[in-house]
């Protein structure tokens, strides 16, 4: 059976779905059209006394990613994570170090740092991060369980801007590659997979879709197919028009 | 001229802010500025001056649509909840719009510690986690102790804290975050320098530049984020509007993980006042062309509408370019609990309860969002 694996974690979707941007009706229906295993949510989110909480509507048999979002540091994201513990969310934990309020691109430093502290505590670490090859492998060397590299900035559905980066590390890189933040559309988490990706997180695409669960499953679908196309073996692409005819090796002589 | 006390901190923004204004002609741009400044993904201050133009006011439904895609992209359809409490309405200031200026004979009032709880029980009991401190600007009656101590309060009941008070200076920032403050808000009201000083006849609120430098001594204090304000109404609300947004992108730019967001208060009515025709008067139209501008201009910021406006604007702003509302609203000294103690800031349009508001968010599709804070 093909397996998404996380340290010894085994999940049979490679669709991970984020929750923060769509009612939490909906999450529940969203969950099951995309088949998803693994659902993200702020923990400042979660966080909260009334009775209206995002974890209430996530059902029981999903594993839950919380994130850090709202850390500016280490130290911040850490705590967030050792909150997140208490407050009953396991030990898989995403880390944001966000420092620019703009774009919410990622402070791959401070990532790593958190990361280092985190996983000495025994949380599966699952750092999102701006595609940096150096960095990846620093942040394996760290301890995490899987690299979470962004496509494109955060809810901008602009797509594989990062794609040739993203594909170093996954050629380099042993853990499993997530991408996370940017896809757009079905045909780019197709393509992304295809390429080797382990797994593709969507929040945004589907959130601003017309309709969420028909795109969750058109997301579905489209994680499924490129995975199947990245087990299968692409077939070559000639880069040239045609094999040419005229001899180029009858100079080379048989001695 | 500043006031003794009064701390200047080593900063150019004002500057820039007025220069900018000083050579922003909404009169100059037509029909093809508009449709190209539309046809842009990221909007830059030029775009900003466009979009606040009379020019496109004509393409008012297209904009609607180009912010509501934008407010989509970035909160999804969630929608945060607040509410004010003000805790004193004494005031040193004059300002001449205002029904707490402190020549406006009307009934004063300061709670005690006691009576904070009250209200923040009160309020918390109706599911608010999100709260915004209030009081009128004056040290001697609300101090910087006091409030303090009214944050360190609030911690036990919300998970966000943001104060709405007197400028500060940066320690003192400094102490209220370290008390527990997450966000400053501060209306800078009108950024016409020449009619600031007509509008504000005294107290410490007449020193101009000591209130525009007040985000920025509260990013250098380490608040989580800022909010601008100008009331609209007071002048050209364009140009003010404009200041605004350069005000809050310069201040990002400057201090980039700083929250910048934007407040839009219309002018309303009030006791004691003398009521004229006033030729500054913004209408829902324009008003709704601003907030749109902020949003393309910062699609990251969250936009607040107050309940000084009518519920049938409110609910038809928030997911397109408003992101946050306030409900149970009272502007009088306490209230929430029992009967309040001070009379109120400004008439209020919209006087519906959390419980309606939710209930109106989830009917439109939204999210209403109680926390979205954690404090570290």
């Amino acid at each position: 059976m093909d397996k998404l694996i996380i340290q010894g974690h085994e999940f049979n979707s490679r669709f991970i779905l984020g929750s923060g941007k769509y009612s939490l009706e909906l999450i529940k229906a969203a969950i099951e059209s995309a088949g998803a295993e693994i659902v993200t949510l702020a923990l400042r989110r979660a966080n909260t006394k009334t009775e209206y909480n995002i974890l209430d509507f996530i059902p029981k048999n999903v594993t839950l990613l919380p994130n850090t979002s709202g850390a500016r540091t280490a130290e911040e994201a850490v705590r967030i994570a050792r909150l997140s513990r208490e407050l009953g969310c396991g030990d898989f934990v995403k880390i944001e170090v966000i420092k620019d309020t703009k774009f919410l691109l990622p402070d791959n430093y401070e990532t790593i740092k958190a990361t280092e502290i985190l996983a000495k505590e025994g949380f599966v670490v699952m750092p999102y991060m701006y595609p940096d090859l150096n960095v990846a492998r620093d942040l394996a060397n760290a301890g995490a369980a899987t690299i979470m590299p962004l496509a494109a900035p955060i809810g901008s559905n602009l797509g594989l801007l990062t794609k040739h980066f993203i594909k170093i590390i996954i050629d380099e890189i042993k853990l499993p590659v997530i991408v996370d933040a940017g896809i757009g559309s079905p045909a780019q988490a197709c393509e992304i997979m295809q390429e080797g990706a382990a797994a593709v997180m969507i929040n945004t695409a589907i959130a601003t879709a017309k309709n969420i669960n028909e795109m969750a499953l058109a997301f579905k679908l489209a994680i499924e197919a490129g995975r199947k196309a990245y087990l299968a073996g692409l077939g070559r692409v000639l880069n040239f028009k045609a094999e040419a005819s005229s001899p180029m090796i009858d100079f080379l002589e048989d001695k | 001229m500043y006031f003794k006390n009064m701390e200047q901190i080593d900063s150019d923004m004002l500057e820039q802010v007025l220069q900018l204004v000083k050579n922003y002609d909404y009169n100059i741009y037509n029909k093809n500025d508009v449709l190209k400044t539309l046809n842009k993904d990221y909007m830059d201050i030029e775009d900003l001056k466009v979009l606040l133009s009379p020019a496109a006011t004509e393409y008012l439904n297209t904009i609607a649509h180009k912010a509501q895609y934008e407010t989509r992209k970035h909160f999804g359809t969630s929608i945060s909840l607040f509410t004010p409490l003000y805790i004193s309405n004494y005031c040193e200031n004059q300002c001449t719009y205002c029904g707490y200026n402190c020549k406006n004979n009307i009934h004063r009032a300061k709670l005690t510690i006691e009576e904070i709880e009250k209200e923040y029980k009160a309020i918390s009991a109706t599911g608010l986690e999100d709260i915004l401190i209030l009081t009128g600007e004056s040290r001697t009656a609300s101090s910087v102790e006091y409030i303090g101590e009214a944050v360190k309060l609030a911690k036990k009941y919300f998970s966000s804290i943001s104060i709405e008070i007197y400028p500060l200076n940066t320690d003192e920032y400094k102490y209220l975050s370290d008390c527990g403050a997450d966000f400053v808000c501060v209306y800078q009201e009108t950024y016409n320098k020449e009619n600031y000083k007509k509008l504000h006849l005294a107290g410490p609120k007449s020193v101009f530049e000591y209130r525009f430098y007040a985000q920025e001594r509260a990013a250098l204090a380490g608040m989580r984020g800022v909010s601008f304000g100008i009331l609209f109404g007071l002048d050209d609300f364009r140009k003010d509007a404009f200041c605004a947004a350069v005000h809050a992108y310069l201040l990002q730019q400057k201090y980039p993980d700083i929250k910048a967001g934007f407040s839009a208060p219309r002018l309303r009515p009030y006791i004691h006042e003398h009521k004229e025709e006033n030729p500054h008067y913004v209408n829902e139209k324009q008003l709704f062309q601003a907030l749109c501008a902020y949003r393309l201009f910062m699609p990251f910021s969250d936009i607040t509408i107050s309940t000084r406006e009518r519920a049938g604007f409110r609910d038809n702003i928030i997911g397109v370019c408003a992101t946050k509302i306030s409900a149970g609203v009272k502007t009088s000294v306490g209230g929430h609990e029992d009967n309040a103690k001070g009379d109120e800031q400004f008439e209020i349009s919209d006087t519906r309860s959390v419980s309606e508001i939710t209930d109106m968010i989830k009917q439109r599709g939204l999210y209403p969002v109680f926390t979205n804070h954690i404090r570290l």
